[in-house]
């Protein structure tokens, strides 16, 4: 399987992409901002189309749209740096309503090939990355890991209990928009990878069956990491073995099953002690 | 009416309208918007209060494996719909008693929904080798092919979803502002909570029918959002965000129509514009409430 060349991209963009998915993921289920990371998968889609309406490379497109909406939630919201869910609807709804005027415009440019663009960067294409793009996604994907390594102990803090973080001298605010930034170009590399639309299972699915086995901050990071490296590494291996079945639906599929597999666990656990506190 | 060739707008309204009016497509195209606006404004009233926005979006995006697995097994798109919207409710609301004693799960569940429900769709598309062309109409929306029998079956999934949220309304009301003291009535409220999620479930597919299901929010949310920006009263409420779907529906079509973009991207940016609007006149009208 290996002596493939697009196998070995795949593995060498993916497994950072699902390092940089865990972690900043854990973050993500903990400060509740699952849907400022939905909102901003389906920006990353609008900003492809937009780099392919201009004629642009595709991941300028995809971090220039994603940072700035980031940075339009920060800014809409309040101390701990998200706005509220409607606010975020609203205006997610209106990036992609300027995403179909782009299709429409892509549509009637001489470039075409719109539905071939349109749905790689809906539902990803691993496969055909090539060695230069999946070396470039790999060290963007170091680098945000690297990043959020440098601000987690602050970030910690503050999303547990920003009264005390602020009394503490963090920059809550600051730290709220640089996590959103963050976020960002996680998502916006992701979308290489599994695509704008399964990208939130990398990110929602690992970490939420970390939060469900351990309340430990350390533990669940790495947690959350290896769960999301695992279904990177097994939905990549699946799919070259079954070619029918997409590449991102497997990683996808993985994943979630690790989450209802933690969920039925910690329900037994709670079942087993609460049983053994009734018989003392 | 060739794709380059828009129909002239004149100054004068009524002229205007009866050119809009005079292609049965047109005519069922705004049967089918006024029916979804009224009833997308006014589930969507209760979804943005409940705070549930999240779970409206995942609803919406399940138009995709619902309609690649109606592709895949013959059946109708519209019962796909419907199937997947129904199954994703019932997953969201069944699941989240299991996991809510840690607050922290019910995000992460929602968005593993999603992204499961998509998996499944795109697993489905590459399984039925569908014409990609068709992702596109699904995701953002066609209003040019509604026929007269899709009007009636919307006409009655709205009376359906209405009666419904009207029969349940006052102790989902109840619920919403206090579960606790619900609770303690005796109110059924995890009932009452997938229940809700059902009918939710009903109006979004409905919706995204006509709308595209990347594009529902622009009615589920904008203006529920705008009329709880200006009023907390509920009925109040309620009406003005009808009457601004209503207006945001009408206008994105005709805006359409009388020229070469599409619907989705007029509708959704006069929403935006109403949603903004009302925010800055909120935001105006408290600086001078200070002073």
């Amino acid at each position: 399987m290996f002596a493939q060349d697009f196998v070995r991209n795949a593995y060498l963009a993916g497994t950072p992409i699902a390092l940089a998915c865990g972690l900043v993921g854990w973050f993500v289920v903990l400060r509740g901002q699952v849907f400022a990371g939905d909102a901003l998968s389906h920006v990353a889609f609008v900003g492809a189309i937009a780099a392919a309406v201009f004629g642009l490379d595709e991941r300028l497109g995809l971090f220039a749209l994603t940072l700035l909406v980031a940075i339009g939630i920060a800014a809409l919201g309040r101390r701990a740096g998200d706005a509220d869910d409607a606010a975020i609807g609203t205006v997610f709804a209106w990036v992609l309503g300027l995403g179909v005027l782009l299709l429409a415009l892509l549509a009637t440019s001489a470039s075409g090939g719109s539905g071939v663009t349109v749905a790689n960067t809906l539902f990803g294409s691993i496969f055909s990355l090539s060695a230069g793009s999946a070396r470039v996604a790999a060290l963007v994907a170091l680098a945000v890991v690297a990043a959020l390594a440098a601000i987690v102990r602050p970030l910690l803090l503050a999303t547990l209990d920003a009264d005390i973080a602020v009394v503490r001298g963090v920059p809550v605010r600051v730290l709220g928009a640089v996590f959103l930034a963050l976020l960002a170009a996680t998502t916006a590399e992701t979308t290489q990878a599994v695509g704008a639309l399964l990208l939130l299972g990398l990110i929602a699915a690992p970490a939420g069956a970390s939060h469900q086995l351990t309340a430990r901050p350390y533990w669940g990071l790495a947690l959350s990491a290896a769960i999301a490296l695992g279904a990177m590494w097994a939905g990549l291996a699946i799919s070259y073995v079954v070619p029918d079945l997409p590449p991102s639906s497997a990683i996808v599929g993985f994943a979630a099953a690790a989450f209802a597999a933690a969920a039925i666990w910690r329900r037994l656990l709670d079942d087993y002690i609460n049983q053994r506190h009734l018989k003392r | 009416m060739s794709p380059n060739q828009t129909p002239p707008l004149s100054l004068d309204l009524a002229a205007d309208v009866r050119e809009l009016l005079q292609f049965p497509f047109m005519v069922h195209a705004l049967e089918a918007a006024t029916l979804v606006a009224v009833l997308a404004a006014t589930v969507g009233w209760f979804m943005v209060l409940r705070r549930q926005t999240f779970a409206g979006h995942t609803l919406s995006v399940m138009a995709v494996p619902g309609a690649a697995g109606a592709a895949l097994a013959g059946a109708s798109t519209a019962l796909g719909f419907y199937v997947a919207c129904g199954a994703a409710a019932l997953a969201m609301g069944g699941t989240r008693r299991q996991v809510t004693s840690r607050h922290i799960g019910e995000s992460a569940i929602i968005g593993t929904v999603q992204a499961v429900g998509l998996a499944a769709g795109f697993l489905f598309l590459s399984l039925s080798h569908q014409v990609l062309t068709e992702l596109e109409t699904l995701l953002f929306g066609t209003f040019l092919g509604v026929s007269s029998s899709q009007v009636l079956v919307l006409l009655g999934v709205a009376a359906a979803a209405l009666c419904a949220l009207i029969a349940i309304g006052r102790p989902l009301l109840f619920s919403t502002f206090d579960p606790e003291l619900a609770r303690a009535r005796g109110l059924p409220v995890r009932a009452l909570d997938v229940a809700f999620l059902l009918i939710l479930a009903l109006a979004v597919a409905a919706t995204s029918q006509i709308t595209g299901a990347l594009l529902v929010f622009a009615l589920l949310v904008a203006p529920p959002a705008t009329a709880q920006l200006l009023t907390g009263r509920t009925l109040a409420g309620l009406a003005l965000s009808v009457a601004l779907a209503l207006v945001i529906a009408w206008l994105g079509l005709a805006a359409a129509y009388f020229s070469v973009y599409p619907a989705g991207f007029y509708t959704t940016t006069f929403a935006f514009a109403a949603y903004a609007l009302a925010r800055i006149a909120r935001a105006m009208a408290s600086r001078l409430r200070g002073r």
